[in-house]
């Protein structure tokens, strides 16, 4: 079992260098002439104002809660799918249970207002 | 020395030198990219110990997941701030002496423990691991009462959040 | 094993033996595993380019228009002209950006999209490699793509391109659930979480056991690649910033291919989830055709991601969250509980295929009205506004 993951590594390795042939290829072709307005940062052209930060909009944790709680959910859940045949029909409703009980989660989030993107 | 003694003795020193680093940034932001490595080195300590489900589960959960939501709570909340903190405060001695207790005991307590210097069990080729623990997990003599608490666990752990998080209703105007 | 038939295994065994000749085991299997690397990672790198040239020039009969024809016959050699201007494009790099992440970044995206193809089952018996948590695997990668753009949002320093990278991610994220969710459903089909056996079990290709699964599985990896109607993420770049508007030259290059190549991979899942990879005809004797399958079957993909892109509008965030959360994710959790409990009671037997057809229409009748319902309480709050009068002027 361990060669495959041997191959993900070297993998991991050589596709880390793929990209990067090409990027060190501009590096060396490309012109390099940089002038303060270049190097300035982007913002339609005006000039900025301020430190670079973000209004806080809780929205976006929200969503990453949410998505958290599934996440977990379905890493709990794939073993449940692979071992389907070795299971009793009891066994496949204690894991619909446990669906039903994060549908539960989901249904309050939806009622407290918490997917809305206001 | 094999491979996959190298390959742990890399990883090990990677793990070491991320979480250093993370708790000695200042960035917070650049901490938290240092924590993705770190538990990425965890995955793949998973990987050596032929546990290949846990290696794919810590970098979509905690990777994936976890480490967004930490970095999203730091770029949304610190912003410039963190460049001004001072990485040791006063309370730096008593922190560094219990920290080193607390090592030192876990190491004494581990060494302790009859296993700790034999082989881990090879397993055979044709076990599948992950049918194994999906049998377990929901098989009435296995672990299925902690399956299901699991998920109780998740909902209140979403609603508990969401009570914190929750964007306060304005009161002049509805907000339907 | 013949050359004809397998030529892969054949290379493999006849390298193999050359090189145990000089060579000790371990560095034999290495190179052996680089080999297959370095083939596999560049199969995924070579199609980008017929890729592009494939997108352009169907976006432009979709519109009406040639598309590139001047470089190259057919305009084949455009993508080469594109690489190249990009390659000789100046390198800006902002003033205070976080260079380490910066530079990453683009490299940290392309990675996420290339490590995919290690898994993708080509024919019987060539895969990179069969991990056995494969599809979990998949998803795993994806992740790695999403950090990419955060860092490159935030390594930008500009409050434009932070800000499109947190929409970005929170699309990004949102759509996986239901990707997740609807995964589960071959998984289950198949009995097993390895590509290849879920290749190697569909005898009755699982579109047919899943359709309106597969249908999710669909849009929510458009949604994951950032296509219209999902691109958002495209089009704050264009309007005005994107967590990409920093970057100049082949590192923009790279970010580019990313997302071709994603488009492409996301072709080759779900031929491989739903439309049986490389199943087809005289596919286990002659195993290049199984090669030859699956990639008519990802350029089908391919072609429904870019029919869908020509043809439908940019969606509203608000719009298109609410559609993840509030339907695709209800939906396909009911699909996933339906397909495993009459999969539990009708499998190994003939009602298979009916029953999960029945129960995939009900599912989706269900979900019909519930739109229907949801939309009609919708009309009859708009309803309640008093007309006001039209300004008029005095």
């Amino acid at each position: 079992m361990l060669n495959n993951w041997i191959f993900v590594g070297i993998f991991i390795s050589i596709a880390a260098v793929f990209p990067l042939l090409p990027i060190v290829l501009a590096r060396l072709v490309a012109p390099r002439k940089p002038n303060t307005i270049k190097l300035e940062t982007y913002e339609c052209g005006m000039e900025t104002v301020g430190d670079t930060w973000v209004q806080f909009k809780v929205q976006y944790y929200i969503y990453a809660l949410v998505f958290l709680v599934f996440d977990i959910e379905t890493a709990f859940l794939f073993p449940w799918a692979v071992a389907f045949d070795a299971l009793p029909l009891f066994a496949v409703l204690e894991g619909v249970l446990f669906i039903l009980i994060l549908v539960g989660g989901l249904l309050y989030a939806w009622r407290k207002g918490a997917l809305e993107w206001s | 020395m094999t491979v996959e003694q190298a390959v742990f003795f890399f990883t090990s020193f990677l793990i070491l030198f991320s979480a250093f680093m993370m708790v000695t940034r200042q960035n917070l932001v650049h901490a938290a990219l240092y924590l993705i490595v770190a538990l990425f080195g965890v995955a793949v300590v998973f990987v050596l110990l032929d546990a290949g489900f846990l290696a794919v589960v810590q970098v979509l959960v905690y990777i994936g997941a976890i480490a967004i939501l930490m970095i999203f709570a730091v770029m949304l909340t610190r912003g410039d701030v963190a460049r001004e903190q001072e990485p040791v405060n006063a309370g730096f001695g008593w922190a560094l002496m219990l920290a080193a207790l607390f090592c030192f005991g876990l190491i004494i307590l581990i060494g302790q423990w009859p296993a700790v210097n034999s082989q881990a069990a090879v397993l055979s080729a044709d076990t599948n691991t992950v049918l194994d623990l999906g049998t377990a997990l929901v098989s009435p003599d296995g672990y299925v009462i902690p399956f299901e608490v699991a998920s109780v666990l998740l909902l209140a752990a979403l609603i508990g959040a969401l009570v914190v998080a929750r964007p306060q209703k304005k009161n002049s105007g509805s907000v339907k | 094993m013949s050359f004809i038939n397998d030529p892969i295994t054949f290379l493999a065994a006849w390298i193999t033996q050359f090189l145990s000749g000089f060579l000790p085991e371990v560095w034999v299997t290495f190179l052996v595993t680089l080999l297959g690397v370095i083939i596999t990672a560049s199969f995924g790198l070579v199609i980008v380019i017929f890729l592009i040239w494939l997108e352009r020039k169907i976006a432009a009969r979709f519109q009406d228009r040639l598309g590139p024809n001047r470089a190259g016959p057919y305009g084949l050699l455009q993508t080469f002209a594109d690489m190249i201007k990009l390659i000789t494009k100046e390198d800006v790099i902002p003033e205070k950006a976080d260079k380490l992440t910066f530079n990453i970044a683009p490299i940290l995206s392309v990675v996420a999209v290339l490590l995919i193809w290690a898994v993708v089952p080509f024919a019987p018996g060539w895969i990179g490699t069969d991990l056995n948590v494969g599809v979990l695997y998949i998803a795993a990668v994806g992740s790695f793509g999403i950090l990419s753009i955060l860092m490159a949002g935030w390594s930008s320093n500009n409050k434009y391109a932070l800000l499109g990278a947190f929409r970005a991610v929170a699309q990004l994220i949102s759509y996986e659930v239901p990707m997740l969710i609807t995964l589960m459903v071959p998984v289950l089909l198949a009995r097993d979480m390895g590509l290849m056996a879920i290749v190697d079990s569909q005898s009755l290709w699982y579109i047919a056991l899943a359709p309106i699964s597969a249908i999710i599985f669909m849009v929510s990896s458009i949604a994951e690649v950032g296509r219209t109607p999902f691109d958002l993420i495209e089009a704050e770049s264009e309007i005005v910033a994107g967590y990409h508007t920093e970057y100049t030259g082949m590192k923009f290059g790279m970010f580019f291919a990313a997302e071709f190549l994603h488009a492409f991979t996301i072709g080759v899942l779900f031929s491989i989830f739903f439309l049986g990879g490389w199943r087809g005809p005289g596919a286990e004797q002659y195993r290049l055709l199984g090669v030859v399958y699956l990639m008519l079957k990802g350029l089908l993909g391919y072609f429904i991601v870019m029919w869908v892109r020509s043809t439908l509008p940019r969606i509203r965030i608000d719009h298109m969250l609410a559609f993840n959360w509030k339907f695709l994710t209800p939906i396909s959790l009911a699909l996933l509980i339906m397909t495993a409990i009459l999969d539990k009671i009708f499998s190994a037997t003939a009602l298979r295929f009916p029953a999960l057809l029945a129960g995939n229409v009900l599912v989706f009748v269900l979900g019909w009205l519930a739109l229907r319902w949801a939309s009609r309480r919708q009309t009859k709050e708009r309803r309640v506004f008093k007309k006001r009068p039209v300004a008029r002027p005095a």
